[in-house]
């Protein structure tokens, strides 16, 4: 059985197939890259994932349960975190805070207990703390622990959100175009950090990338879809020489 | 039945009022995305206007009818000037305190200036009923009626045939796009609040013969036109004289035939169940965020 | 300028950064525990509803600035607190079980109001909370038998322990102040906790927050209860500081008061709350004063100016109608309100924090510090 599991998944806006009965799966511990021309669907599949919306037809499994019925605050109690595409960072907190939201599913204080702010909520905080510094330390971001979000400039933004999601100890993370918007110093820094997830920290990552270079750096496997359908799948060279996605993407 | 017609008519032409202050909602919010909190006192002062060339002046109702939807439409204007303006692009909040700020200053100015007193108008349609059978219908109810219905035709036509009606939806969908496409937003959110007062103006003028003009009447009003503009889904013309007429004819009827207390209530209790059950109204469409 | 050395992760959950907050906010309370003995009893007066509306933004806080769900219905949950206590006094319940009874009850109806407002964001809550005050201020005229109808009800002085505490004695103001006070810090440990991070994560975005594993719905719920149950306790307080209560003293002017407190005091900090609190309640005081004071004192500067006495009486005259012209409270609210939205959208609060980046940074302080982004793009039709 594989580790994720998306079966048949559709979505369809009126007569618009933006997903169309796409099946995939993720092995443990890989890094899987969806890649396609604009439009193709692959932000639509992650919105599927984290149940942003509801699949016309089609299942989602994830260690070996349907989770397709999930309500979307519970995505991430199972261990999947996101990244978006435009980043949704809480603007008008600081950094530290948005990375301790991403701690939440840990958390298991009662409301009661937080007004109190009784010892439990005070030794479950110094742990969110520091795990949290961990992320800090991994990701370098140690210069803006206590700036506001809104000030800093887009690739801190960009890396402060795989740090939020990183917070929640995730099992599988959904990277939506990590590198859009970064320079090439900042896509080299997020290729290592992407290989680290997968190699220090063991998590399983799925990945929409427009960056080849990126997808060829780091992915064990490709997928490119074209209008909702799934072109091809496999190694990141045999997908990009699979006549298909050549088509797709010169418009032959 | 007569009961009911009778009911039914001034319940519509009250409607029509309320309708007339949702349009100004909807106009203001379709181009520039800012809910006028103070549309109700527009409309106050307008028909204070509107009582100072006719009553105190002696102007032909006409003249001065004209006279204040002007001096109205110049004064929507300013009050765009010098309190929207300036904070436009910030969070709705603010502006809508802002809003709500220009309307106790407004009710409070009326107040000194024309005192506390119910004041009225005489116009041509004070008097006279129209009588159909054993049916009484007054001038006044069908004069609100038959001009709401010229207005509106008026300002779709505004919006849905001219440039400058192509230029405020466009501004309002985005306004930086427009700025770039060469539309003058600024000059055309001043027109969008000066055709809102007009509006407004309209509306205060045409209730004087039912209602009595007094320093309050706008903030009555004005909570009872947010229903209608809710209900007609806030962003559409027709939609805010249908959800006003709608809300007017409710009011009436619950004053009729329900207990005493209902008449104040059920307009609201209409608004929150619209919002429980179809939060977009009724002739509104529902957009998602994307991500 | 002060540099804080974090040395243990204990540092960023502590209430208090450094001990210069000790300090002042100790002489802070000192102060606030010997006003009765020094200050006038109409003063006095005066800073019990410092306290209850204080303790009213703080709530408002918590929901409006925090969560960023925005109510103009606050009015109801005060009322719904006032009229718990009036009602149960009658039937000689103690002072402390109505009291919680009446944030209970209070925050149960928050509870449910949240839930229909779970769909609503932005203008549209802003209008379904104004409904909903309407309708309980209809309510409270028209439920004759228990809340006595427009004629309003009295209620009694309350008593702890068997003793009478009158509206007016310093005990009463002691049990305010400790109000607020116990309202502050439980809002200051729910914002250092899970769920104050929530709260914000929501205000800034729902889609974020919902993907990191915040059950919004739940949260807004939560926020909406807190909210409203703090205000009911306010009331309570309330309905003894007045000793009468009347449906005509819950309306939307009141309910915009209290976004006033915050809009004026500063929406990001419960600091907001206490100033604005301070604001709006000096506010009458001071038209007392421009009625009384005011027209002698120009009068005055106009004599030595050197207008003989027919015209300094003039003018004082003038001013004097000028000062108790009917509406002058509600022309100076307006005013206002558009100043501070205009010019200080951080509030008193962040004028202060303006004012002390100044004196730190000299003479390198700049304008565009503070400086509010436009976003003229982003439609908040589509949140």
């Amino acid at each position: 059985m594989s580790y994720f599991r998306a079966e048949n998944l559709s979505l369809h806006f009126g007569g618009l197939k933006a997903v169309d009965a796409v099946s995939f799966a993720v092995e443990k511990g890989e890094i899987l890259s969806i890649i396609g021309p604009n439009g193709a669907g692959k932000s639509s599949i992650f919105n599927l994932i984290s149940r942003i919306y509801r699949p016309t037809s089609g299942r989602i499994f994830f260690e070996d349960q349907d989770i397709t019925e999930e309500p979307p605050y519970d995505i991430a109690k199972l261990g999947i975190a996101r990244t978006f595409q435009n980043i949704e960072l809480f603007e008008n907190a600081t950094v530290l805070s948005n990375l301790l939201v991403g701690r939440h599913r840990h958390s298991t204080t009662q409301l009661w207990q937080e007004l109190l702010f009784l010892p439990s909520v005070r030794a479950n905080e110094k742990v969110h703390r520091r795990r949290v510094e961990q992320v800090i330390e991994f990701l370098d971001l140690e210069p803006y622990r206590d700036k506001l979000i809104s000030g800093l400039p887009y690739g801190v933004r960009k890396v402060i959100e795989l740090a939020r999601a990183l917070c929640s100890e995730p099992k599988l993370i959904l990277l939506d175009e990590p590198s859009s918007g970064l320079n090439v110093e900042e896509t080299d820094d997020m290729s290592f950090w992407i290989r680290d997830l997968k190699n220090e920290l063991g998590v399983t990552v799925l990945m929409v990338e427009h960056d080849m270079s990126l997808v060829n750096r780091v992915s064990d496997r490709v997928i490119a879809l074209n209008y909702g359908r799934v072109l091809a799948m496999g190694s990141p060279a045999e997908v990009q020489q699979h006549p298909d996605v050549v088509a797709a993407y010169l418009g032959a | 039945m007569l009961d009911f017609v009778q009911q039914l008519v001034s319940g519509v032409a009250l409607g029509c009022v309320y309708g007339l202050i949702a349009l100004g909602f909807v106009l203001v919010y379709k181009a520039t995305e800012v809910v006028n909190f103070a549309q109700g006192d527009l409309m106050m002062l307008g028909g204070f206007f509107a009582f100072t060339f006719i009553g105190m002046m002696g102007l032909n109702y006409w003249i001065g009818f004209a006279g204040a939807v002007a001096a109205m439409a110049l004064f929507g204007m300013l009050a765009e000037r010098v309190v929207v303006r300036p904070i436009l692009g910030y969070p709705q909040f603010s502006i809508i305190m802002a809003t709500i700020g220009l309307g106790y200053f407004l009710r409070s100015i009326a107040g000194m200036i024309w005192g506390t007193d119910d004041l009225k108008i005489e116009t041509p349609f004070s008097q006279g009923v129209l009588r159909m059978g054993s049916l009484v219908l007054a001038y006044d109810k069908l004069s609100v009626i038959a001009a709401t219905m010229i207005l509106c035709t008026l300002l779709y036509l505004f919006f849905n045939k001219t440039t400058l009606g192509t230029a405020m939806r466009a501004s309002s969908e985005n306004m930086l796009a427009a700025y770039y496409m060469g539309i003058p937003v600024k000059r055309v959110v001043s027109i969008v609040w000066a055709i809102s007062a007009a509006v407004a103006t309209c509306a205060g003028v045409l209730l004087a013969p039912i209602t009595f003009i007094h320093s309050n009447v706008g903030l009555v009003l004005g909570l009872k036109a947010f229903p209608a503009a809710v209900l007609g889904g806030f962003g559409s013309i027709p939609g805010a004289v249908v959800g006003g007429v709608l809300i007017g004819v409710i009011e009436s009827m619950a004053g009729f035939y329900l207990p005493e207390g209902w008449k104040d209530v059920a307009p609201y209790l209409v608004l929150l169940a619209v919002l429980l059950l179809k939060p977009e109204g009724l002739f509104g469409h529902h957009v998602r965020k994307k991500v | 300028m002060r540099f804080l050395f974090k040395t243990a992760y204990e540092d960023d959950i502590k209430l208090f950064p450094h001990s210069g907050y000790v300090v002042s906010y100790g002489i802070l309370l000192a102060l606030l525990l010997i006003a009765p003995f020094v200050l006038s009893s109409y003063l006095m007066s005066q800073l019990v509803f410092v306290c209850i509306y204080a303790t009213v933004g703080v709530a408002l806080l918590i929901l409006t600035g925090f969560t960023g769900q925005a109510s103009l219905g606050h009015a109801a949950f005060l009322a719904i607190g006032a009229y718990t206590a009036a009602y149960l006094q009658k039937y000689n319940v103690p002072f402390p079980v109505y009291f919680l009874a009446a944030g209970a009850l209070s925050g149960l109806i928050g509870a449910m109001v949240g839930f229909p407002a779970l769909r609503l964001t932005g203008i549209y809550l802003v209008i379904a909370t104004i409904s909903f005050a309407l309708i309980v201020e209809e309510i409270l005229a028209r439920w004759e038998s228990v809340t006595h109808g427009n004629e309003g009800m009295r209620v009694k002085a309350l008593s702890l322990l068997g003793v009478p505490v009158p509206r007016d004695s310093p005990t009463f103001y002691f049990l305010c102040l400790a109000v607020l006070v116990l309202t502050i810090v439980g809002t200051l440990n729910l914002l250092r906790s899970p769920t104050g991070r929530a709260f914000v994560a929501i205000r800034d975005s729902e889609t974020a927050a919902r993907s990191m594993g915040v059950n919004v719905a739940l949260y807004k719920v939560k926020s909406f209860a807190i909210s409203a149950a703090i205000t009911g306790f306010a009331g309570v307080l309330f309905a003894h500081k007045l000793s009468f209560i009347s449906p005509e003293m819950f309306t939307l002017q009141l309910s915009i008061e209290f976004i006033i407190v915050i809009l004026i005091g500063g929406t990001f900090s419960l600091h907001g709350a206490v100033l604005g609190a301070i604001f709006i309640v000096m506010i009458d005081p001071f038209l007392t004063y421009l009625k009384d004071d005011m027209p002698g004192m120009i009068a005055g500067i106009a004599a030595t100016f050197g207008a003989g006495p027919a015209t300094a009486g003039n003018i004082q005259s003038k001013v004097a109608a000028f000062a108790s012209l009917n509406g002058l409270k509600g022309a100076i609210y307006g005013i206002i309100i558009v100043l501070f939205v205009l010019f200080e959208p951080l509030g008193l609060y962040g004028r202060w924090l303006k004012i002390k980046l100044f004196f730190q940074l000299f003479p390198l302080y700049k304008r565009a510090t503070f400086k509010r982004q436009k976003i003229y793009v982003k439609s908040e039709r589509n949140r």
